[in-house]
């Protein structure tokens, strides 16, 4: 009997309708397994995801206790204790107390008048109260082991008789709006957020139309021929290459064969004898560079997406390929392109390496410009985490919850973007 | 018929793929506001030869061409002739239905618009739709996207489109085999139509197709050691239906072979 009628009998052979076929509970079975094994995948992300923000949490709120280094009661004018005095007052206290240089040249940043009250107060507390850090507790131990907290304040009380304990969220407007300090209470990461965005908008501007432009050119003009074959081969393996090899590169040529440029020498925006390469342009052009290679990869896939048949149909009216890349390829590569752009620029936002070879400062107290000495978030945190007083790690915590809320929204508003752009058909 | 009856002419065309020989020794003459068609078993090199008409086959990697291919006289495939003018003049409508993804009324502006027409677009838009018998079905929907058609109604879209540029000749590359019959027929009456300002050539599988539409058959078969597609016999459709020359397009058009 020929297989075709093996076949053809066994389906309809006998008159009991769907008999079982023998393997089918087994065949289920493995697609089963299968299932298990992609949904446990999908769990152990989702937990390995979730510790990490807990952690962050568990870092970035808690008790604190701190001292002053000078005693408050001390300034208590007239009964008035220090927080209820006017700014008159407050102002008096800063020039008994600082050194008349100090107060010159506090008074030379921005005149006392036209100071706020709060201002003033938090030149108090920085200069002259000086509250230290003296422990810390993560927020679990402050949820839960209230007592030992208790128990080792008393302890501390002996050493530190002004000791206060407080519950903080070290992540609080203030911190996002002071500039960087060499103390912990009054350190902020306002300066770091414009060292990153600064860096950002030149890597935008430099990778996105250059990596589109190459991949233009590698996808509807360049033939198959071995060079370009080469220079693809080229790409491929750039995008793989560690990010430090790029902060090399980027010091070599953006902080020293560039200085003139990147310094702003060039265009009188610095000062020639201090002036050095290693700015926020130079930043930004060493990530643009890392994420260069990436972005030509991504924008190839997606103008290779766009069918064959769009591209027929512009030539096939008299089209130029200009007019027929400008009209149809790229509007309908622009969703993915912008889709790898994303991807590539979240990437540079979180990158530390290359910046630490290219030179990044720490401690940035001024709003940086394109030509300034510049941090960034994810340096800022790197070097807050690597000291030793467990308050930099609170701080550094918070500074991630910052980065993190950065770069989820800029993704976010980028995604919009793209949908605005993919759903106009 | 003079020579100034043809709108196209090929004289000894040989189109290779790569080192393969995929048309050998095509030696024809289009005639003016005529409908051509190009019939032939799979394979034989029917839109490849169709091609040839536009340089289309530039596009595909490693076809190169040999050979004449005249248009009013002159040969489109000499040094200084442009191949977007060529395709200017004579225009293509492909297999499957490709409108861009853009409003029934931007598929037609567009290809006008490249071509630098600055005249009245909404008129240009009505008639080219007019003429492809598309407008009473859109003419309430131009912003609409071209896909949102249905396939008959996108082809006839690509055919507006194909006119919108007032081509002299324009290629059909089995315009109506992705159709339903009733989509077909309307293809077929709206060729009609067309004739009387366009020079038509198709490429069909059909020959039903080919004997309704045309005026003038090209039969092509695989011939020779080296297996390439050729014209075999050509002459008005009539002829090529009823009474051939070639004992092989007998047997392929009654069905014999093929």
């Amino acid at each position: 009997m020929s297989l075709e009628k093996e076949l053809f009998k066994k389906k309809n052979g006998n008159a009991a309708p769907l008999t079982p076929e023998p393997n089918l509970p087994d065949r289920h079975r493995r697609g089963q397994v299968w299932l298990l094994i992609f949904q446990a995948a999908t769990v152990i992300g989702i937990i390995v995801l979730t510790a990490l923000l807990l952690n962050i949490i568990d870092s970035a709120f808690g008790y604190v206790a701190y001292e002053s280094k000078k005693d408050p009661a001390q300034f208590i004018v007239d009964g008035v204790p220090i927080e209820e005095q006017t700014q008159e007052q407050l102002v008096a206290l800063l020039q008994a107390q600082l050194s008349s240089g100090a107060f010159n040249k506090l008074n030379n940043e921005k005149p006392f008048e036209e100071r706020s009250r709060a201002e003033v107060y938090a030149l108090v507390v920085e200069r002259i109260l000086k509250y230290d850090v003296i422990a810390s507790w993560s927020l679990t131990d402050s949820l839960f082991r209230r007592a030992a907290i208790d128990a080792e304040v008393q302890e501390l009380l002996v050493e530190h008789p002004r000791l206060e304990l407080k519950f903080v969220s070290w992540l609080t407007a203030d911190f996002i709006s002071r500039p960087q300090s060499s103390e912990a209470v009054t350190a902020g990461v306002r300066t770091a957020i414009f060292g990153s965005l600064l860096t950002i908008i030149i890597t935008i501007l430099v990778a996105f139309p250059v990596g589109v432009g190459a991949a233009i050119y590698l996808e509807e003009y360049a033939t198959d021929n071995w060079l370009n074959r080469v220079i693809q081969t080229n790409i491929n393996n750039l995008a793989g290459v560690p990010s430090i090899i790029y902060g090399i590169l980027g010091l070599a040529i953006f902080v020293r064969a560039m200085e003139k440029l990147t310094s702003g020498v060039l265009i009188g925006a610095a000062d020639p004898t201090t002036a050095t390469g290693r700015t926020v342009l130079s930043a930004g052009l060493t990530l643009g560079l890392l994420v260069l290679p990436v972005i030509i990869i991504n924008s190839q896939e997606a103008i290779r997406a766009v069918p064959q048949s769009l591209r027929k149909a512009g030539y096939g009216l008299g089209a130029t390929k200009w007019q027929t890349i400008w009209s149809h390829v790229l509007p309908n590569a622009l969703p993915g392109i912008l889709t790898g752009t994303i991807l590539s620029v979240s990437r540079a936002i979180g990158e530390t390496a290359p910046l630490v070879v290219v030179g990044a400062s720490t401690a940035i107290s001024f709003d940086p410009t394109f030509f300034s000495r510049f941090t960034t978030l994810p340096i800022q945190i790197y070097q807050w985490t690597s000291r030793p007083q467990d308050e930099w790690r609170h701080l550094a915590a918070a500074a991630i919850i910052v980065l993190l809320v950065m770069l989820l929204s800029l993704n976010a508003s980028a995604i919009l973007l793209r949908n605005r752009f993919a759903r106009k058909y | 018929m003079t020579n100034n009856d043809y709108v196209l002419e090929t004289r000894n065309l040989n189109i290779f793929y790569g080192s393969f020989l995929a048309v050998t020794e095509v030696n024809i003459k289009i005639p003016r506001h005529k409908i051509t068609a190009i019939i032939g078993p799979s394979g034989c090199g029917k839109s490849t030869l169709l091609r040839a008409f536009n340089r289309m086959n530039e596009l595909y990697a490693g076809v190169h061409t040999q050979g004449e291919v005249l248009f009013n006289g002159q040969n489109l495939y000499d040094k200084n002739v442009d191949p977007v003018e060529v395709r200017y003049r004579i225009g293509m409508v492909f297999q499957k239905p490709n409108p861009f993804p853009k409003s029934i009324y931007e598929n037609i502006a567009w290809a006008a618009r490249i071509h630098g027409y600055k005249g009245n677009m909404d008129e240009l838009v009505e008639n080219s739709l007019r003429q492809a018998a598309l407008w009473d079905e859109v003419k309430d929907k131009l912003k609409q996207s071209g896909l949102a058609l249905s396939g008959g109604q996108q082809q006839r879209l690509c055919i507006a489109r194909a006119i919108a540029v007032r081509p002299e000749v324009i290629l059909m590359d089995e315009p109506a085999s992705a159709l339903d019959p009733i989509a077909t027929l309307k293809i077929e009456e709206l060729m009609q139509e067309l004739k009387q300002y366009f020079t038509i050539v198709i490429v069909t599988h059909n020959m039903q197709q080919a004997a309704r539409v045309s005026d003038y058959t090209a039969m092509m078969m695989l011939t020779g050691e080296t297996r390439s597609g050729t014209v075999i016999e050509f002459d008005e459709t009539n002829k090529i239906f009823t009474r051939p020359s070639d004992k092989r397009t007998e047997d392929y058009v009654t069905g014999r072979f093929g």
